[in-house]
């Protein structure tokens, strides 16, 4: 699938232009039609630029981390766990965590279209759903963390969650060494969205936020 | 269907490329693109199996050279035309020349924050029992339907553990088979996560220490010894 640009002057200005075109005037017709209402729009793109994204998943492992009751709970029932904290509904329907350990690296991807547990991670970046993570993971998941600058040991087992059905999964990364005695709102500034997906790692103390 | 959208194990695509302090659009039109299938999406003119269906559907070159959002542009207007609710000669230029059509519901801003918390669950009651339990091996029947499917090509013909027991879901293939106009046939199977090793899905080649699940209803299965 082909790139994006980054804004509407960049290279491939002509094709952007078009589909900008053509999405303005699917617009005018479905709202002439009464079939959409455009303030609805405008709310349901508001809500995910600017309200769901990955801090919601970084709140839930960070109480992952801090709560052993709730990080059970989480193990047991990750669609209610994450409920208590508020996030539910469309594309997080029902939810899986699955906890990095020692000895396994979880990752998550959808190789048919672009599923992602939209509640706890917002809308997935571009190369989620790109053609070369999506055909590359579930055969090269090593290869694919070399491009996320992530080398595992051989000895840690790679395990890849194909998102083939309504089932969304979280990954809960490790919690870093060094965080003994931090607040969940302190712990979460170390919780990346990669790391929830599996394409990263927590980030070390002094890399995150004070 | 054999299509291109299946991409798990394909080669040649080129390494990934993550963007620093990525946006979460790239562009105006693609906020409108989201908005409008969502919005659509709720109108109940079809389910989410038909969208992806319509998607996967697309023209092989198409799909490959197009974004995601033009994808999902691409499907939207063909589910609409296909249920004829708009005419091609309309989305040209955003001008109606048809009545509209009645919509079973127009999605209002009011109700975007209950409708995106309510979700769409796919769990459905059955009182049939499961035919597997965690630590069955199974093998994923070597099926090629022209239709809708969500068992993934690489593990066609494998065998693997089944790991969880999710329920009894909605089965994707069956309702994006139901036609238009009609109610959807959201009845459900067993859904199970299904585990492999890296060697039965990709040979010697495989990398070491590699175990890959799939979610995969109960007719995708059969036993294995």
């Amino acid at each position: 699938m082909g790139g994006h640009s980054h804004d509407d002057a960049d290279h491939g200005h002509s094709h952007l232009g078009e589909m900008d075109l053509r999405v303005r005037a699917l617009e005018t017709l479905l709202v002439r039609k009464g079939y959409v209402d455009a303030a609805a729009i405008d709310r349901l793109v508001e809500t995910y630029e600017t309200r769901v994204g990955p801090h919601n998943g970084a709140r839930v492992v960070a109480r992952a981390w801090a709560e052993p009751d709730y990080a059970d709970w989480l193990a047991r029932d990750a669609t209610a766990a994450i409920a208590d904290l508020g996030y539910s509904g469309r594309q997080g329907e029902h939810m899986v965590a699955v906890f990095a350990s020692p000895e396994v690296h979880h990752m998550v991807v959808c190789t048919l279209c672009s599923c992602y547990p939209w509640p706890v991670l917002g809308l997935p970046p571009v190369w989620y759903k790109s053609a070369p993570y999506r055909s590359r993971v579930v055969m090269e998941p090593r290869a694919v963390l070399r491009d996320f600058g992530i080398t595992l040991p051989d000895h840690v087992q790679i395990r890849v969650w194909d998102s083939t059905a309504e089932v969304r999964y979280l990954v809960v990364p490790m919690r870093p060494a060094g965080t003994e005695g931090w607040t969940q709102a302190r712990l979460a500034t170390l919780v990346t969205r990669d790391s929830m997906i599996g394409t990263g790692l927590a980030l070390a103390p002094a890399q995150g936020a004070a | 269907m054999n299509g291109v959208h299946d991409m798990g194990g394909m080669q040649g695509f080129g390494g990934v490329q993550p963007e620093a302090g990525e946006p979460v659009f790239h562009a105006s039109w693609e906020r409108r693109a989201l908005g409008l299938t969502l919005a659509m999406g709720a109108s109940g003119q079809w389910s989410i199996d038909h969208s992806r269906a319509a998607r996967e559907s697309l023209p092989a070159a198409t799909y490959l050279s197009s974004s995601y959002y033009e994808i999902w542009i691409r499907a939207l207007e063909q589910l609409m035309q296909e249920r004829g609710l708009v005419a091609p000669g309309e989305l040209a230029d955003g001008l109606p020349r048809q009545p509209a059509r009645p919509l079973a519901r127009v999605l209002r801003a009011d109700d975007v924050d209950s409708a995106l918390a309510r979700g769409s669950p796919t769990h459905r009651p059955s009182t049939r029992a499961p035919r597997f339990r965690a630590g069955d091996r199974v093998r994923v029947r070597n099926a090629h339907p022209r239709g809708h499917t969500r068992a993934p090509r690489y593990v066609r013909g494998h065998v693997g553990v089944v790991e969880i027991v999710h329920g009894t879901h909605v089965f994707a293939d069956r309702q994006a088979a139901t036609p238009a106009g009609q109610p959807f046939d959201d009845s459900p199977e067993w859904l199970y996560t299904v585990v492999f090793d890296g060697l039965e899905l990709w040979g010697d080649g495989a990398e070491p220490g590699t175990r890959i699940s799939v979610d995969a209803w109960e007719p995708y299965l059969d036993a294995a010894s």
